[in-house]
């Protein structure tokens, strides 16, 4: 079967953050002797490499549908990955320390897109149960029920002229560098930009509920209700920090 | 580069979350279409020949462009290699729709800011932090501005 390894190299070589690295010991397939292998987890895919700065993997495990267990071994700190099937092959790794094995074993135990989604799915549940039990009706400005042309996210970023140009992605890295992350600060640490640009504006108020009509049909799929939520709260915001940098602009001589 | 093609194999087994047959074409010399079975599962998208039991390929679905070309035509491209296009030619322009929309939502990465964001509006709403009662909290990957390399 062939598998899209040149993007596979990139996914994991690219500066997207890993979800776990460092140097664990891999028991090899037929013989017993551990390789010391420099390891990267990103989202379901564990990749292995054989320096901390080789530039492709030797090779990857794909984490969907695992058990990670600790395990019996004459190595220290061992656990293994573990999958369903009869014939499948169980790999064994040893960390360098006992608190080495217990983070790997907590992060690979949850990297699977099915935990993912059961988070996601369970927390979108809760913002909009939240959202139906608060007063107010919607803001005039709530955007149509969720229509699949240009991608929520796609859209806010054009409509904020102030901040740096960001290439158009959809399942792409260049989220790490981008607008989403800087708006959504959380209060105690808005005041600092890693770009050295303008200081994000003061939070909005705290907002009303979501379009209360639209939450019937949000319900359909809970990626939609997130960008439809992330467009108008960003045009909120964009608003916002136009008038705050027309404010801002008034005050300088 | 090696791979557990044994578990990948048996993932492209697995109820898809999207299945159908469309014509598609590789990014090679001619560029073809051929029809095949196409399969969404979790962040991978499978493709058959119609007959056959095992995928001939599988596509890891991180930091790719999904791009809506002509009518009823969408393509996948990777960040990398933005000109090499795997097309993809539907029966009609709401399948191709529904496609476009569904393979863009359909990486770890996506969720992950999805995860981000709902927690950071529920924490804005209640004070309170949801990934608590999962214990999950403190993970590095689900912190705002997530730590870079």
């Amino acid at each position: 079967m062939k598998l899209n390894e040149r993007s596979l190299a990139f996914y994991a070589t690219c500066d997207s953050p890993a979800d776990n690295c460092g140097f664990l010991y891999k028991r090899g397939e037929r013989h017993t002797a551990y390789h010391r292998r420099w390891f990267v987890l990103k989202g379901n895919m564990l990749f292995y490499f054989e320096e901390r700065d080789s530039r492709e993997p030797v090779g990857v495990i794909v984490l969907e549908g695992c058990n990670v267990e600790l395990c019996d071994s004459a190595e220290n700190f061992a656990f293994a990955i573990r999958f369903g099937g009869s014939k499948s092959r169980t790999y064994v790794l040893a960390a360098e320390s006992q608190e080495a094995m217990e983070s790997w074993v907590k992060s690979l135990s949850r990297a699977s897109f099915d935990y993912m989604r059961l988070v996601v799915r369970e927390l979108e549940k809760q913002l909009q149960e939240m959202s139906r039990g608060l007063p107010g009706g919607c803001s005039q400005d709530a955007p149509d029920p969720w229509k699949p042309k240009p991608s929520g996210l796609e859209q806010c970023r054009e409509r904020l002229p102030a901040l740096p140009a960001v290439p158009p992605k959809e399942n792409g890295c260049a989220v790490w560098n981008n607008a989403l992350e800087a708006e959504e600060r959380p209060p105690d640490t808005s005041g600092h930009d890693e770009e050295g640009a303008l200081r994000p504006p003061p939070l909005p108020p705290r907002r009303r509920a979501s379009n209360g009509s639209g939450t019937a049909s949000a319900v359909a799929q809970s990626p939609s209700t997130f960008c439809r939520l992330h467009e108008q709260y960003s045009r909120e915001v964009a608003r916002l920090r136009q008038d705050w940098q027309q404010k801002r602009r008034g005050s300088q001589p | 580069m090696r791979y557990n093609e044994r578990e990948l194999l048996s993932l492209a087994r697995q109820p898809a979350e999207k299945a159908a047959e469309i014509r598609m074409s590789v990014p090679k010399k001619g560029n073809v279409l051929k029809k095949r079975l196409v399969k969404l599962v979790v962040n991978f998208l499978f493709y058959f020949r119609t007959d056959e039991a095992e995928p001939i390929g599988a596509l890891l679905l991180e930091h790719c462009k999904i791009t809506k070309e002509e009518e009823n035509v969408f393509s996948i491209s990777f960040i990398e290699e933005p000109e090499r296009k795997y097309c993809f030619e539907c029966a009609t322009e709401e399948q191709c729709q529904e496609w476009v929309e569904a393979l863009k939502r359909a990486s770890y990465e996506f969720l992950r800011r999805s995860l981000i964001f709902y927690r950071n509006e529920i924490q804005k709403m209640t004070g309170k932090d949801p990934l608590e009662q999962y214990g999950i909290s403190e993970e590095a990957r689900f912190q705002l501005g997530a730590h870079r390399e």
